[in-house]
């Protein structure tokens, strides 16, 4: 039972208020005080402080202001204990001043900012996307890690150790200049993308359902496209998401089945999310720079006109692919580029195309071996095939999608 | 680092080891599995144990010999199995923890093997 009593409209605003700001509040006390970690935790306190008083006291009439200065005072007092009581009290002042202006005016916007500091290139790669999800999104350390797999001990130290390299190495709250722009922009749609979950592609079936994390990450895609609405790339990787995201129920029959692209019915995916990301896709085509996201964004959209019709447009996907691989040396590209090709020029020649992937890189990633094993059974080789249908098995973490499997298998 | 896991199974995964109509699949899964994780290279070896009603319990206390049939602690969850895998690092154990059949619905220890001196 539930004994937990109706939220009050005073912790329910509080809760909003969390919800939908704090990245913002966030964004702003760590581009004031670069440091991240400190930010994070003056601002919990504040909530802490709010959902404690606001029951009592009544929701103050600007709550986002009420928790920056709330949270300002504690940075103060923390800076005071550490002795940094200079710079504090500069800093605090700026704030001071600006949350005087804030009366009419919303707060700054810097989660620009806070997003390029997360993927700034001196920061590993690996903690990108988790920097960014705790962060912006304010998700705790133990979901972020279940998420990618990792020990909750372990992304603890890993987030804390990127935080203090932000605070030692000066990494500057700023938006790159227009040279640098577009390589440090990778970096944050790559994390974005590694947020949703990778390597959902059609052949893959690799469920972003299962990290959790899809729906957190569609939001930052939003966020980026809201604050950069010029990059092309950004508008790329949101359609790229939402067309995944549109085809998720599609991805499972009424018995909780796995269900293949090929196979699903378009009348279950969700065609909001699909003209959305078919409008982004036009839209990003406007400008004229092409980029890795926008072509996978393409093919998604391809296999989506070509369910529709009927007939597959694999010319055009094979093309797609080939450009695609000459940008990134991802592996999924490669795999879905052989498989393209061996729809388009004959299974030999798709699987010539494998076979120049390094055997490294493949013994552990399963879409390799559901291309290779449809390939080989296209030539012929039943028990080449069966041999890597196995090794698909082996390699598969969804359970649905190994019962699919293994029911080829027999 | 070699890395033991240990799946610690519900009733429902033990009985069906004994359910004819799911054979093939549940064997198939399972040999796919270990196959999957001897051809990356990583496989030191593995077992899989019968059920926990089969397993006898010894404690030497206070000098006396206590014999107890059953497995040491009646949880919901039991040892079916485990694997000792050799693999970099916790990560890469983990990503083959969450590959295992019973994953969805067993637990997955993974634990550190414990480097013996002079082994």
């Amino acid at each position: 039972m539930d004994t937990r009593e109706d939220p009050s409209p005073a912790v329910l605003a509080a809760e909003a208020a969390a919800r939908s700001s704090y990245g913002r509040l966030l964004a702003y006390l760590a581009a004031r005080w670069r440091d991240v970690a400190a930010a994070e935790d003056a601002l919990a306190e504040a909530l802490a402080r709010a959902l404690a008083r606001w029951p009592v006291e009544g929701v103050p009439r600007m709550p986002e202001a009420w928790l920056l200065t709330t949270a300002r005072r504690l940075l103060i007092s923390a800076a005071r204990r550490r002795q940094v009581a200079l710079r504090g009290e500069a800093t605090v002042r700026l704030i001071d001043e600006e949350l005087n202006a804030m009366e009419r005016s919303a707060i700054p916007d810097e989660r620009l900012k806070l997003l390029f500091v997360c993927a700034h290139p001196a920061i590993d790669p690996a903690v990108h996307a988790p920097l960014m999800l705790q962060t912006v999104l304010g998700l705790d350390a133990a979901r972020i890690a279940s998420a990618f797999l990792v020990s909750p001990a372990t992304m603890g130290q890993r987030l804390v150790r990127a935080k203090a390299r932000i605070k030692a190495s000066g990494i500057g709250f700023a938006v790159p200049t227009t040279e640098e722009l577009a390589p440090r922009l990778d970096s944050v749609l790559d994390a974005i993308y590694a947020a949703f979950g990778s390597g959902w592609d059609g052949i893959a079936a690799d469920d972003p359902r299962t990290r959790g994390l899809a729906a957190e990450a569609l939001w930052l895609g939003r966020v980026l496209v809201g604050l950069l609405p010029e990059e092309p790339e950004a508008r790329g990787l949101l359609a790229l998401m939402l067309h995944a995201h549109a085809r998720r129920e599609a991805r499972r029959d009424g018995d909780g089945r796995f269900v293949p692209l090929a196979e699903q019915d378009p009348d279950t995916w969700d065609w909001p999310l699909v003209r959305e990301a078919e409008d982004e896709l036009r839209r990003a085509a406007g400008f004229g720079r092409l980029g890795r996201y926008q072509m996978e964004a393409a093919i998604q959209s391809a296999h989506v006109q070509g369910l529709l019709s009927g007939s597959v447009p694999w010319p055009a996907i094979a093309g797609l692919y080939a450009a695609l691989t000459a940008l990134t040396p991802a592996i999924g590209a490669r795999v879905s580029h052989a498989v393209a090709v061996g729809e388009t020029d004959g299974a030999a020649a798709g699987l010539a195309r494998l076979d120049t992937i390094d055997g490294e890189r493949v013994s552990t990633y399963q879409p390799y071996w559901v291309a290779r094993a449809a390939l080989l059974g296209r030539t012929g080789d039943q028990a080449g095939a069966r041999a890597a249908l196995e090794r698909a098995i082996g390699l598969t973490e969804d359970p649905a999608v190994r019962a699919f499997l293994l029911a080829r298998l027999s | 680092m070699q890395y033991m896991m240990m799946i610690f199974e519900p009733a429902s995964e033990f009985a069906k080891r004994e359910n004819t109509s799911i054979a093939p699949e549940y064997w198939g899964a399972w040999s796919a599995y270990s196959q999957a994780l001897a051809e990356a290279g990583v496989m030191v070896g593995g077992n899989g144990l019968q059920p926990p009603p089969t397993a006898t319990t010894l404690r030497l206390r206070n000098g006396a010999r206590e014999v107890q049939d059953g497995p040491f602690a009646d949880t919901k969850e039991q040892l079916g199995g485990y694997y000792v895998i050799d693999v970099p690092d916790l990560d890469s154990a983990l990503a083959w923890a969450a590959r295992c059949p019973s994953a969805a619905v067993s637990a997955i220890e993974v634990r550190p093997v414990l480097a013996m001196q002079n082994a």
